[in-house]
């Protein structure tokens, strides 16, 4: 994998959290090592604090926080949690 | 009864639910501002009740609502609501808004999370559209996916404090299926400040629900078991019947058939009462309510006959051995028979088939033979509120209704166990009396409302010819019934029969004895008379003889030409003269 980073797909995902509440503070740390891991090239992460902007997280369908997002590669993927399992989420979102 | 009337208590403002019987035992329906947990199986109706609840406040208070549904999708529960006529689908979603929380299926969890999210966006709608009450249906769903009771319970924590904040009147319903849901969400029970039990039992194969109130911080409440049905209005509490008794009474009087027996209740039974006929089996009350149906029909009423175990063609046919001839009125159709089976899949749609047959053939006179039958074979609370709400609907359609009801001995128990007593106007009681090697009916009134009646025991007599009651007889502290007393009328005939002889013989003494008085008076009477001839004719001999005195004397002494000297002298001669010296003096 490390000799062909430029082939590798542009993974786009957006990150819900509630402000600085435990789990949304330790998601964020971790989808950040998960970004570092795979290449900030391809990894293209938005981060939403639902507090400000509540509406946005309706209409994603968010109802807990933290909710990750992986927007891009199809199919899109939904992970729950504060992400604490790294390994867990790797494969989940290398997965195609 | 209506708590509508009676102002809110500053300590403890309520909201009302709506649900009939529900405000009533709570005394006002949810606590305001705060937290009450729904508890209970599946299939016992916790949605339905949550959701009511919204409706009936964006209905009747014009309040706004939210919906967050964790196991259902809105459209789901939508359709599922759509039975009970409450018209969500008219509401828009600025009234009464679905959020659906369900987590796709193909979501993972990885780690903890939080409901901080979820309620930032409640957060945001509530001020949106302004919501008062919200419903939280089937959390634990989402919760079992923490799998960490202690991060659960933080987050049940989180959703009070949020609705407390909010000032929000929330619904948290609860899943209980057995010891294990009680204790992990048994902390539930502490925080909330009113919890509501559902629950669902299977009684000799009828499904019953049960509501309870376990719980209401502040405030006071019936802590009982009320048996709930679902109705196509909801869900609601089946024995609270209607909150406010408003009949319409009648003075007008109804015969029971038996002529003496409407003597005894001084005219008959109210028009539009309930009558209790209890009794021990073969006591002669399905012959009472058989003589009522016929009275009825031949004053030309409609009238109703609905039986439990029993046929019909069975009924008109021993009633027509007493005399009872039911048969010409089902025949031209103004005498309904009914029969059916006490076990039906369940008592409530056995009223309900019981109420459209009576809405269709509109009678003003029914009798149920026997209303028992229905509490022997099924739970008793449950049966009796059933019963009691479907004479409940007969008497607010002014019926006169005769109920029979089972009753081994003279045991009263039961029969207030039932509460059907409760409900009666006219209680009559038929037992046997055993006496003397045989085996009578007697008939007791045991109250009637509204009326004077006797207190008397009488004794009932089927006959071939009709039924009729007649006096029982009390002698040497024992009642007389059958031949006891058919002795003691005998007796006491022959009794008055000795003593009007004697009687008899008495008076012609005495009439002889006063034709002989009256003899001897006449006997007295012609002596009498006679003695009176005897005196006046003394009277008048005397009398002539004084005249000659007096007249004569000088005409004698003319005609004598004596002197004056010898007037005396000569007049002894005289027999005439002679008289006053013998007896005249």
């Amino acid at each position: 994998m490390a000799t062909q980073p430029a082939e590798r797909p542009v993974v786009k995902l957006r990150l819900y959290v509630a402000g600085n509440g435990p789990n949304s503070v330790l998601a964020r740390a971790n989808i950040a090592l998960f970004c570092d891991v795979e290449n900030e090239q391809t990894c293209d992460l938005e981060i939403v604090d639902l507090l400000e902007f509540p509406q946005r997280a309706l209409a994603d369908g968010v109802i807990v926080t933290p909710t990750l997002l992986r927007l891009s590669p199809l199919p899109a993927r939904r992970i729950v949690g504060n992400l604490s399992d790294r390994d867990k989420v790797l494969l989940m979102l290398r997965a195609v | 009864m209506s708590m509508r009337a009676q102002p809110a208590l500053p300590a403890l403002a309520k909201v009302l639910t709506g649900i009939r019987g529900f405000d009533e035992i709570t005394r006002g329906g949810l606590p305001a501002g705060r937290t009450t947990l729904v508890l209970g199986g599946p299939g016992c109706g916790k949605t339905v009740f949550s959701l009511q609840t919204l409706a009936n406040g964006v209905r009747d208070a014009n309040e706004t609502a939210i919906f967050v549904a964790f196991e259902e999708s809105a459209e789901r529960i939508l359709s599922n609501a759509a039975s009970f006529g409450w018209n969500l689908g008219a509401l828009t979603p600025d009234q009464l808004f679905f959020f659906d929380a369900r987590l796709s299926p193909e979501t993972v969890t990885v780690g903890e999370f939080d409901l901080v999210g979820m309620l930032a966006i409640l957060e945001a709608k509530v001020r949106e559209i302004g919501a008062q009450r919200i419903v939280f249906d089937g959390i634990d769903v989402l919760l079992a996916l923490l799998d960490n009771a202690a991060a659960e319970r933080r987050e049940m924590y989180r959703i009070r404090d949020w609705l407390n904040h909010m000032g929000l009147t929330g619904i948290v319903t609860q899943k209980v299926s057995g010891n294990e849901s009680d204790r992990r969400f048994g902390f539930l029970q502490f925080t909330a400040d009113c919890v509501v039990l559902l629950m669902h039992q299977v009684l000799d194969g009828s499904a019953f629900r049960n509501l309870r109130v376990m719980k209401y911080r502040g405030s006071g409440f019936a802590a009982d078991e009320f048996p709930i049905t679902l109705t196509s209005a909801g869900l609601q509490l089946t024995n609270r019947g209607p909150t406010e008794l408003a009949y319409d009474v009648s003075d007008e009087r109804v015969s029971t058939g038996v002529a003496r027996l409407d003597h005894m209740l001084r005219g008959g039974y109210y028009r539009g009462s309930n009558v209790l006929i209890s009794g021990a089996p073969g006591t002669a009350k399905s012959t009472l309510a058989g003589l009522f149906a016929e009275q009825s029909c031949a004053r030309g009423e409609r009238t109703m006959y609905v039986s439990f175990d029993e046929g019909a063609k069975q009924i008109v046919r021993n009633l027509r051995s007493v005399a009872v001839h039911l048969a010409p009125y089902v025949e031209s159709g103004l005498l309904r028979m009914f029969s059916t089976r006490t076990r039906g899949p369940n008592i409530e749609d056995q009223f309900s088939d019981l109420r459209a047959i009576v809405r269709e053939h509109n009678p003003s006179c029914l009798v149920v033979d026997p209303l028992s039958a229905l509490s022997t074979k099924l739970s008793h609370v449950a049966s009796a509120d059933a019963a009691q709400q479907f004479l409940d609907f007969l008497k607010g359609r002014g019926i006169t209704v005769v109920n029979t009801s089972l009753l081994d001995g003279v045991n009263t128990d039961e029969v207030t166990a039932t509460g059907i007593s409760t409900i009666a106007d006219t209680w009559i009681h038929m037992s046997y009396v055993v006496q003397d090697g045989e085996r009578n009916r007697a008939l007791t009134i045991v109250k009637s409302r509204g009326t004077g009646h006797s207190n008397q025991v009488r004794e009932l007599i089927l006959a071939d010819d009709g039924v009729t009651l007649t006096d029982v007889f009390v002698a040497q502290g024992k009642v007389l019934m059958g031949v006891a007393r058919w002795q003691w009328e005998k007796d006491s005939a022959a009794a008055k029969q000795g003593a009007d002889e004697a009687l008899e013989r008495r008076r012609l003494q005495l009439r002889l004895a006063q034709a002989e008085a009256t003899a001897r008076l006449e006997v007295i009477r012609s002596e009498m008379a006679a003695r009176s001839a005897e005196i006046a004719l003394l009277a008048r001999s005397k009398g002539s003889a004084s005249d000659l005195d007096a007249t004569d004397i000088a005409t004698l002494h003319g005609l004598r030409f004596g002197d004056d000297d010898d007037v005396a002298e000569t007049a002894p001669d005289s027999p005439v003269s002679e008289q006053p010296h013998g007896q005249g003096t």
